[in-house]
């Protein structure tokens, strides 16, 4: 198995006086699929939503434990809020419903090229370009790039979305229950595109279609009221579970 | 007919009765205005200052008032929309705790319902003591004082219907708190706010009292920041209390002008808005 992306120590979370996450000890394998799996509610999205430190959004938040992203632990007082920038655009973001930007579908693209840095108009088109190919829509849209965003269709939608956080350059793909809106063609070219995309990003996929889990991950969590209950590779943990709860919980 | 239809019909009704009252309003003041001061209007009206003895029912306009009230509005409205817009975004949860921007807000609207007569009395005040006395740069402070808490609740009103998972998607890209509310949230809310900035303007240019003690009154068209001048409102308030019939008709024309001039920007802020909109998400 190769060195982990993600590790995380220990992590306890509170929501005020609610404890969400407890003593989460996962390890995230590079450039493969990883599948949170397990009921709604348990605190997957809020698992993830710590992977980047997006969680510092929700009021009231406590964390206690360590997040550590390449080595460097994302939690670690020392971090300031200038930092989170630099943390976050390590880490792209595929939402339960896709929100594109209030703007054309070509800056949506442009978005995080132009925050990161000063491109000329061409090498700005080519990355533009590069990115909604890479999303597979390219050529659904190379006509009517200074359309709205909102005028795709949801599922083109959600492709934008994947294009708008790839053209960031992650080294991290997050997804958390990328298809639920999606009708099952969307869905299938969403996971289609994941399973391309693994080759050069590690991809953390929160989900609870057992299906989609067993079609493409590698790699397997279960999460059960804030505990990790097991966690291995796919075919172990989505087959042939040892513990108790995931038996109970893949078999219905 | 059961019950639950008659419920229905009776609420329809009701509804019915408050639109009628709502848009009977907006056309009685219409009519009223143009029927009294129909003929009191002319040319001359919009385009020349009073000359002596206008009061009287001699010769002359009200420009002056005219071109008074568009630079106490406007200017307060551009002074207050730099200073509401750094709040409303301050509110945000990204910025204060959701405690503190309660004060704020609560503060925001106690000072909404200060009258403008208090607003007035104290910037005068503070304008003496300052050595400046009335002019229009104290009425266009004052203006701003009274637009600055209607203007910062509507845009934050509009900013809290902002997706919390927009923010979010922006954050994701890497963009800071700033760039955050500048390129995306602002974007997203700008009908909310257009409406803010326009429900604040027509507040400034149809406000008398305030502007009574602070910007004075002249029959001149002003020159500097530091002459006093008129204004629509208070024109319409010295002509409607004077003893003959025909120059009394001259205040209902100024209310008309008036009436026009806010109905012309907030006509042409809704054109400039949808054409803006066109990206929003909804």
């Amino acid at each position: 198995m190769p060195a982990p992306q993600i590790v995380t120590r220990d992590l306890n979370l509170w929501i005020g006086e609610k404890h969400i996450l407890k003593n989460i000890n996962i390890e995230i394998p590079k450039k493969e699929i990883a599948a949170i799996i397990g009921p709604s509610g348990c605190g997957k999205t809020t698992l993830l939503k710590c992977f980047n430190r997006l969680i510092d959004l929700t009021e009231n938040v406590k964390v206690k434990g360590k997040v550590i992203v390449d080595g460097e632990n994302i939690f670690d007082p020392d971090i300031k809020m200038i930092d989170l920038p630099r943390i976050r655009e390590k880490m792209g973001l595929l939402s339960q419903r896709p929100y594109p930007l209030p703007m054309s579908i070509y800056d949506n693209v442009a978005y995080g090229p132009r925050i990161h840095c000063r491109l000329k108009k061409k090498d700005l088109d080519e990355t533009v370009k590069h990115y909604l190919e890479a999303a597979g829509l390219w050529n659904e849209v190379k006509d009517r790039l200074k359309d709205p965003a909102t005028s795709l269709s949801v599922g083109q939608q959600q492709r934008l979305c994947l294009a708008r956080g790839l053209a960031v350059e992650p080294e991290v793909i997050l997804c958390d229950e990328p298809t639920s809106a999606l009708d099952p063609n969307a869905t299938r070219k969403i996971e289609e595109l994941l399973v391309k995309l693994k080759k050069d990003y590690t991809i953390i996929l929160v989900t609870h279609t057992l299906r989609q889990a067993k079609k493409i991950a590698d790699y397997a969590g279960f999460v059960y009221f804030g505990e990790l209950i097991e966690q291995g590779p796919a075919d172990e943990v989505l087959v042939n579970p040892k513990e108790k709860l995931t038996k109970e919980y893949i078999q219905g | 007919m059961n019950f639950r239809t008659t419920e229905e019909n009776i609420f329809k009704i009701l509804m019915f009765i408050s639109l009628i009252a709502v848009m009977g309003s907006l056309i009685g003041i219409m009519a009223v205005v143009l029927i009294k001061g129909g003929a009191a209007l002319s040319i001359g009206m919009v385009t020349t200052p009073p000359e002596s003895g206008y009061y009287l029912g001699g010769e002359g306009g009200i420009l002056n008032a005219i071109v008074g009230s568009v630079y106490l509005a406007s200017g307060a409205t551009v002074l207050a929309f730099f200073i509401s817009i750094a709040i409303a975004i301050y509110l945000q949860r990204e910025f204060t705790s959701s405690k503190a921007a309660g004060i704020i807000r609560t503060s925001l609207d106690m000072l909404w319902g200060i009258p403008s007569i208090v607003y007035g009395v104290f910037c005068f005040i503070v304008m003496m003591y300052l050595g400046i006395g009335t002019c229009l740069l104290a009425g266009i402070i004052a203006l701003t004082m009274i637009e600055i808490p209607i203007m910062t609740r509507g845009m934050d009103e509009a900013i809290k219907m902002v997706p919390p998972e927009l923010k979010e998607s922006t954050y994701v890209l890497g963009s800071n708190r700033i760039e955050t509310a500048i390129k995306v949230v602002l974007r997203q809310g700008l009908p909310g706010i257009t409406s803010a900035v326009l429900l604040a303007f027509g507040r400034g240019i149809g406000d008398a009292a305030s502007i009574l003690f602070t910007a004075g009154f002249s029959d001149h068209i002003p020159a500097s920041l530091f002459d006093s001048a008129a204004a629509l409102p208070t024109m319409i308030f010295f002509l409607s209390a004077l003893p003959s019939p025909e120059v009394r008709d001259r205040a209902y024309a100024a209310a008309f002008i008036l009436l026009s001039i806010v109905l012309l920007i907030s006509l042409a802020s809704r054109l400039l808005t949808n054409k803006f909109s066109r990206y929003i998400i909804k």
